[in-house]
């Protein structure tokens, strides 16, 4: 069986992997490292931090069918009604440095009903080859039939990567086909990175909320997969002038999964820009007061062209609906400008936005824990300084 | 309606707390939850038990403390745990996680609904529930908000259930038997009641190991893991920001200098 050991003659007792333990599942005995195997998770971070090469994780490698056959970096391109979302662009600007230093191509995989058109836009953004499965049966994104459309394709081209948005429907999708085709795959990355020696993906995801952050691999299992957070990579420049090449796959209907219907689908009027795609956030939280007092935090974000979202606290009040709600129990976005007006800023609140690229916290309390990780700290009250900014913004955006 | 729920026990965050000198998690005295996430997904199966009958069984893998996380599922109205405690398990993936739940699922044999949280809050991947769903071949639908409605007398057995989505939500029709993972707007979860805790306090649990599940040693822990951790690390922490503090028109106006060009950009 495979397991965790201390190698007693290298363990010298220094105690620096009982620090890197995530999980306190090391303490020493006799001045020698002892690891609860009740606690430990194998994760791997004493390895990481032992000078010593004193700790060990044994694994037995099951051989694979010939890894080196599958070839190409794709990317899964969502739509909805149509229109690609950006995390597609976004996925194909660091499917081409991927593909350089593999010396590959960039794959696009687009699905849907009359979407074939749209396959020009992937090759303009970086996409060499984009196949494209046209089918009444794929006009709504339904996981099952969407699985396996792309595990057809998968079966045909064998990628070495694939790649897609952690979006809601992006996790979804490429957790089923990463269990059908016996697949690694690494969730909400941040960073991914090719080791130019072993030529394998390294992927790099937050963890517990974004305070520690892991790189994982799957060295042995293709095609290597991974969703990747909305918003850190900058999006592929489109250039009209890419060439590329249109592969038109069919799917057998008849492999329709007929137990699972789209009925409706229903847009929310509450916000007109969405949380996960905005550039800019507005929040509210307890320090608003009552449920009226919203009016101030929508007013910034109309003028600013902001998404609004709220504390937990607000969503509770019955203030804001839960669509609103950023955190752990919320959403986790990512903006490049996150304003929290009246939030205290505990942890749950704190994992939702601390990756967003700059903090502006407008609290009363100097105290408040949302100014731990506030790149400005506004001490005062959020009445009196929030219209202000909406003004001098008005003027200079002419709204 | 018999319902499976698989939840996770997780430290609790809001005990989290970060050593400023070494920049490491401080995990000592940190107490264990259940999932935030799985707290809706009881007390959805403790619900749909409650309206349509039939038994709500709650399951979890993990090290032997995390039988605590099932007692407090009794108290909350579950009628029956199930705990997957094996060394063999540690290290599984997500892959394997959810081909050992799925397996357990597979024994309690004569399930119409399985309930999972949307995301463990310490991993956050969102990825054993569809995992569950493609091991046992079920239909799945994912951040469900809403159950609209079920339908037991029909031939299959269908419900109908709303899916939050980034721009808003979707209605979508499955038949069971079938796997969906909620999101905290599905419910209030209630508090255990005194005679929950009670008998929650006398029960048997039951526990599997892999001999009784029987999977093969290679499709389970680090071996039956596609994926590896091969660094943990800490993020550079912010740099201290800015404050400003006084007359709010005058830090008002300072704010508004230090962000006007990113936000016109």
């Amino acid at each position: 069986m495979s397991g965790i050991k201390i190698i007693l003659d290298k363990c010298v007792g220094c105690g620096l992997c009982i620090k890197a333990c995530p999980l306190s599942a090391i303490e020493l005995k006799d001045m020698k490292a002892v690891i609860d195997l009740d606690k430990c998770n194998l994760c791997g971070a004493c390895i990481e931090s032992c000078t010593f090469d004193a700790i060990m994780i044994e694994r037995k490698v099951i051989a694979r069918d010939d890894i080196s056959s599958y070839k190409g970096v794709w990317v899964f391109a969502e739509q909805r009604d149509g229109i690609i979302a950006s995390v597609a662009y976004e996925l194909l600007a660091k499917a081409r440095e991927l593909a350089k230093d593999l010396n590959t191509y960039v794959g696009a995989v687009l699905l849907g009903l009359g979407i074939s058109a749209k396959a020009k836009e992937l090759i303009h953004r970086g996409a060499d080859k984009v196949f494209v499965v046209n089918s009444p049966v794929l006009e709504h994104y339904i996981a099952e039939n969407y699985t396996k459309a792309i595990c057809g394709l998968i079966g045909r081209y064998k990628p070495e990567i694939i790649l897609a948005g952690a979006t809601i429907t992006g996790r979804s999708l490429v957790s089923r086909i990463a269990v059908n085709i016996y697949a690694g795959l690494t969730a909400d990355c941040t960073g991914l990175d090719i080791d130019k020696e072993k030529k394998i993906l390294i992927q790099t995801r937050p963890a517990f909320g974004g305070n520690i952050m892991a790189q994982i691999i799957s060295p042995d299992y293709r095609p290597q997969m991974a969703t990747v957070r909305h918003k850190v990579m900058p999006e592929a420049e489109a250039d009209a002038s890419r060439k590329g090449e249109i592969i038109q796959e069919s799917f057998d209907e008849n492999l329709q999964d007929k137990r699972i219907k789209f009925l409706d689908f229903i847009k929310e009027t509450t916000s007109t820009v969405n949380l996960s795609e905005a550039d800019i956030i507005v929040s509210g939280g307890r320090g608003l007061g009552e449920g009226k007092n919203f009016a101030l935090i929508e007013e910034l974000a109309s003028v600013l062209g902001a998404a609004v979202g709220s504390s937990r606290a607000s969503v509770d009040a019955g203030w804001i609906p839960y669509s609103h709600q950023v955190g752990q129990t919320g959403r986790t976005v990512c903006p490049k400008i996150y304003i929290a007006c009246g939030i205290s800023g505990q942890i749950q609140h704190l994992v939702g936005m601390q990756s967003a690229k700059i903090i502006v916290a407008i609290n009363k309390d100097p105290d408040a824990p949302i100014f731990k990780i506030a790149d400005f700290a506004i001490v005062g009250d959020l009445f009196k300084v929030i219209p202000v900014l909406t003004k001098k913004f008005k003027e200079i955006l002419k709204k | 309606m018999n319902i499976v729920v698989c939840i996770k026990q997780v430290p609790d965050t809001t005990e989290v707390k970060i050593n400023p000198e070494t920049n490491t998690l401080i995990r000592e005295g940190v107490e264990s939850i259940i999932n935030p996430f799985d707290m809706y997904a009881i007390e959805e199966a403790v619900r749909l038990k409650e309206n349509f009958g039939g038994q709500a069984t709650v399951i979890t893998m993990g090290p032997p403390q995390a039988e605590s996380a099932l007692r407090e599922a009794l108290s909350l109205g579950i009628d029956s745990v199930i705990h997957l405690c094996d060394r063999a398990f540690a290290g599984s993936d997500t892959w394997a996680t959810s081909l050992i739940l799925a397996k357990a699922i597979e024994k309690i044999n004569n399930c119409d609904l399985v309930i999972c949280g949307k995301q463990a809050s310490d991993g956050d991947t969102a990825q054993v529930g569809p995992g569950i769903a493609t091991h046992l071949d079920l239909p799945q639908a994912t951040y469900v908000r809403r159950v609209d409605s079920v339908h037991l007398d029909t031939t299959p057995k269908i419900m109908v259930v709303e899916r939050l989505l980034e721009e808003g939500y979707e209605i979508v029709e499955l038949q069971l038997p079938a796997l969906i993972t909620v999101v905290k707007e599905i419910n209030e979860p209630r508090l255990p009641s005194l005679r929950g805790k009670m008998n929650a306090r006398k029960a048997e649990i039951t526990v599997w190991g892999n001999k009784d599940l029987g999977l093969a040693e290679n499709q389970i822990g680090l071996n039956g893991s596609p994926t590896q951790v091969i660094k943990i690390f800490t993020p550079p922490s912010k740099k201290g920001g800015k404050t400003f503090e006084g007359e709010p028109q005058e830090v008002a106006n300072k704010l508004f200098e230090e962000i006007k060009d990113i936000i016109q950009y």
